[in-house]
């Protein structure tokens, strides 16, 4: 796995646990794509290793489905280059149109056609003079690659608009395995499946998939999705990769601001950099590889702030929203005890106040006015204070920027 | 001779506008009224009246008016045109105002309906409104057939510009009087559509949402049931009912004498072919432009379509002068051939394939082609497989309404036809105009039979194609 820093961060915080290049499957380098005055795409370099699952995941008009129509041959990229498995598929003049690719796709909708049945859009790719056996080959076919997509066979016979959605999205999958592609590309593919069978369609996929060994790129803008499905997550922001890397360490340790926001909740505070450790409300806390010293801003996951009665910091129950397995729990900060005695009138640090959300399974111990004591687990990672995000989301309300 | 001429310029002004003016706001009633009743009420029989209702569109105007003057055999002047133009054009605006009706979301009536509007108040406030696009379009084409009318007027001596061009161009040929009418008519027709484009506004009504849509609310009609049903049976009598019955009339008066096969035989075979190639021909020029509008939309396509659009809203007669002025000038051994009257087809119903053609191409996404085309298929078998495939029931239907436009032109092919050609429709005409209605009614009863089923078409496709 690669990593790629946003150019304004300083070199990378986190060690990349870096892939060989030799066994890539698919490069993409310096890859730009304009519509008229539009630049859509800004320069994407990406490596996928072969028989890997890579996930693109960025808010919707990032240019994650351009650079999809770019892998699979239906774009030309303005400039930079594409190679499949070593060989040059698009840039410098080079160009091999999207039938010779051997590139699998699947559309947000499926894209079924809707004039054939099931299994002649199953069979669509399949030559039947070309394969031995010949018709009956291909009916043999089409009903394996229809339980492997764990559908009946007998569906063959129906029509796309006989259908469920889910069903539809499984026999355009089957449809782009029948010609045993090396790359499968997913654009988007359960966004329109009700939440219960959008997880259980991208389990079964993404085992199909894998068994398979077929090197998997997932579009989608669900940051859960990319999260749970891939083991190399690309953030696409505004047509940059604004960072690449294992799902655990693009959550955990997010290069900038905006992709910790993007990629789940965060608490958001400022500190007080020295060494490796930062101060903030919360007290002094780890962070790894402190991108600068002096004033920073401290970003923690919610499930970090844990509630625990031996806890040395305090804060205030403000409100909670109530959803079944837990509760957000919104708590106003107090100065901690330690800083307020040493550092209280410290020039260098403003903190105290801040409202901050929490998750907690226990709905009965956070009532409005209620003290709770707090603890904090693992790091922090911290951002430059200069690295403003444009716009700050209601899950990080009061983080004390003003 | 300059001032003579005026004053006839003047009379053909005031009799055509007269015609207009009261001929398209009667059809506009009876076609909104029709279609209301049909669509809104509980009309018994709203299926079969929903067709009846479209079937007078079957018969072709100079057909319905040879009809009329077997009937009532004093009919002349401008009322008479009224009342034929009416009765033979309603369904023009009927067939669109149906088709919305049927498809406008109950849900907002509801929405009116909650928002404190009575059912009266809703209808106007909230329905009419959404009537405005198919109210103006078929308003339009009313105002165009009228401009374009040759024979139904011509038989009942009442002047338009069109017959006067037709007199001019047949006593002086190709003489400047009749080239100077001939702008005045183009440019009235230039009015319309920009008073049609006026009229149509911005606004978008398509159904927002989605999910299947609820069926549309009927209002009880009551002791109106009577009323509504004596008006629709009346209507259809005079406008469907009392042409068939006529030619009907004619056929057994006139006997087994009136189907010579010699004549018969080759008017018919001609008509079939005319309409077959250029149906064919328009379909295939449809096609790039409809292709071109569709995926690679750009001030060319748009281009293209407004000039296509301008040009066939310009009367037959229009496009046949002015065929047969540039052929004589530029291209003499192209004058009265075969391949020039196609090409005049071509150019005066290619709308009706490129709106079916577009509408085609729309239900075949492009995303489909690059699925084929990931599937392997390269570019041009995607293409042949999937979106050619798609589209070919829609060019089909487009096909069907230019071959029934041909079937039934009448100006253009007096014009334009090489010597010798028969059509059913110049056979009619000048058999009628000897004043053997007799002899001309297995013509009339024929075009009659062919258009029926595309005048189903026409309606069925119209009811689709506000469904999406
Ligand atoms: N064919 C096209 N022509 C013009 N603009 C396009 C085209 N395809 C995409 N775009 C624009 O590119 C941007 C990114 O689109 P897309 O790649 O579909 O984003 P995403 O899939 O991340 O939502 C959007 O602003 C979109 O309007
Ligand atoms: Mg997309």
């Amino acid at each position: 796995m690669t990593y790629f820093s946003h150019s304004r961060l300083p070199e990378p915080r986190i060690a990349a646990s870096v892939a060989t290049s030799t066994n890539s499957h698919l490069k993409i380098d310096a890859v730009t794509k304009n519509f008229g005055s539009q630049s859509v795409l800004m320069g994407v370099t990406l490596s996928v290793a072969k028989g890997g699952t890579t996930a693109i995941v960025g808010p919707s008009g990032s240019g994650k489905t351009t650079l999809l129509r770019l892998i699979a041959g239906f774009e030309h990229p303005d400039t930079g280059r594409i190679s499949l498995s070593g060989s040059q598929v698009a840039g410098e003049g080079d160009w091999v149109p999207a039938h010779k690719r051997n590139v699998g796709y699947v559309a947000q909708d499926g894209g079924l056609f809707p004039h054939l049945s099931v299994g002649q859009n199953i069979s669509f790719g399949l030559d039947a003079g070309k394969l031995p056996g010949g018709h009956r080959r291909v009916k043999v076919r089409v009903a394996e690659l229809l339980r492997m997509v764990s559908l009946d066979p007998e569906m063959a016979k129906r029509r796309p608009h006989q259908l469920s959605g889910g069903q539809q999205q499984r026999v355009a999958l089957a449809r782009a395995l029948a010609r045993e592609p090396e790359l499968m590309l997913l654009d988007e593919p359960f966004s329109a499946l009700d939440a219960g069978l959008r997880v259980a369609t991208r389990r079964a996929v993404g085992k199909v998939l894998q068994d398979a060994g077929i090197t998997t790129i997932l579009v989608t803008h669900d940051q859960g999705e990319a999260l749970s499905f891939a083991d190399q997550v690309a953030v696409m922001r505004g047509g940059r990769l604004a960072q690449i890397g294992n799902p655990f360490i693009v959550y955990t340790r997010p290069a900038d601001r905006a992709t910790a926001e993007f990629l789940g909740d965060a608490v958001i505070l400022d500190a007080w950099m020295e060494g490796s450790l930062a101060t903030c409300s919360l007290g002094g806390i780890p962070v790894r590889r402190p991108p600068a010293q002096g004033r920073v801003q401290l970003m923690l996951r919610p499930e970090q702030i844990r509630i625990a009665e031996d806890g040395p910091i305090r804060g205030v129950v403000v409100d909670t929203d109530y959803f079944g397995p837990e509760t957000t729990v919104r708590l106003k900060l107090s100065v901690p005890p330690i800083l307020g005695k040493a550092t209280a009138a410290d020039h260098r640090y403003h903190g105290g106040g801040e409202i901050i959300t929490i998750r907690h399974w226990n709905a009965s111990i956070a009532r409005p006015g209620a003290e709770l004591c707090l603890r904090v687990v693992g790091e922090a990672v911290a951002f430059p204070m200069e690295d403003l995000p444009s716009t700050s989301p209601a899950g990080t309300p009061g983080t004390g920027l003003s | 001779m300059d001032l003579i001429f005026r004053a006839r310029v003047g009379e053909l002004l005031l009799n055509t506008v007269l015609l207009m003016l009261v001929t398209v706001p009667a059809c506009v009633i009876l076609g909104v009224g029709g279609a209301w009743l049909v669509e809104r009420t509980r009309l018994r029989g709203h299926k079969w009246w929903a067709v009846l209702l479209a079937a007078p569109l079957a018969i072709p105007a100079f057909v319905n008016s040879y009809a009329w003057v077997s009937a009532v055999p004093s009919l002349a002047g401008l009322w008479s045109g009224v009342l034929i133009a009416t009765l033979s054009y309603f369904p023009l605006v009927y067939i669109p105002a149906a088709a919305t009706l049927s498809r406008l979301d109950p849900a907002i009536e509801q929405s009116a309906a909650s928002l404190g509007l009575g059912a009266w108040r809703t209808f106007f406030r909230v329905v009419i409104p959404q009537l405005r696009i198919a109210v103006t379009g078929g308003a339009l084409l009313v105002s165009l057939h009228l401009l374009a009318e040759y024979g139904a007027f011509a038989m009942i001596r009442f002047d338009t510009f069109t017959t006067a061009i037709m007199v001019q161009y047949q006593s002086t040929f190709n003489g400047p009087a009749g080239n100077m009418l001939a702008s005045v008519l183009v440019f009235m027709c230039l009015i319309l559509l920009l008073v049609e484009v006026r009229g149509r506004g911005n606004s978008r009504y398509a159904r927002i949402g989605s999910g299947a849509q609820a069926r549309p609310l009927r209002l009880p009609l009551r002791a109106y049931q009577l009323p509504a049903q004596l008006f629709l049976v009346a209507l259809t009598a005079l406008a469907f009912g009392l042409p068939l019955t006529f030619v009907l009339r004619w056929i057994f008066a006139g006997g087994p004498d009136s189907w010579a096969a010699d004549e018969f035989l080759p008017a018919l075979l001609q008509t079939l072919a005319y309409g077959l190639a250029g149906a064919l021909a328009t379909t295939a020029v449809a096609f790039p432009m409809a292709y071109l509008a569709v995926r690679h939309p750009g001030w060319f396509s748009k281009a293209l379509e407004l000039s296509n659009y301008i040009t066939s809203s310009m009367p037959g007669i229009v496009v046949g002068l002015a065929f047969v002025t540039i052929s004589i000038n530029a291209a003499p051994n192209l004058y009265q051939t075969s391949a020039l009257l196609i090409s005049a087809y071509v150019l005066l119903f290619l709308p009706r394939a490129l709106v079916t053609i577009r509408s085609g191409l729309a239900q075949a996404p492009k995303e489909l082609d690059e699925a084929a085309q990931a599937l392997g298929k390269p570019p041009l078998l995607a293409f042949l497989r999937v979106t050619l495939r798609l589209t070919a029931p829609a060019a089909a239907g487009g096909a069907a309404l230019v071959f029934l436009a041909i079937v039934n032109e009448l100006t253009a092919t007096l014009l334009l036809s090489p010597n010798g050609t028969r059509t059913l429709a110049t056979e009619f005409w000048s058999k009628s105009s000897e004043i053997d209605y007799a002899g001309a009614a297995p013509y009339a009863l024929l075009m009659i039979l062919i258009s029926a089923p595309m005048t189903y078409l026409l309606f069925q496709q119209s009811k689709k194609a506000a469904g999406q």
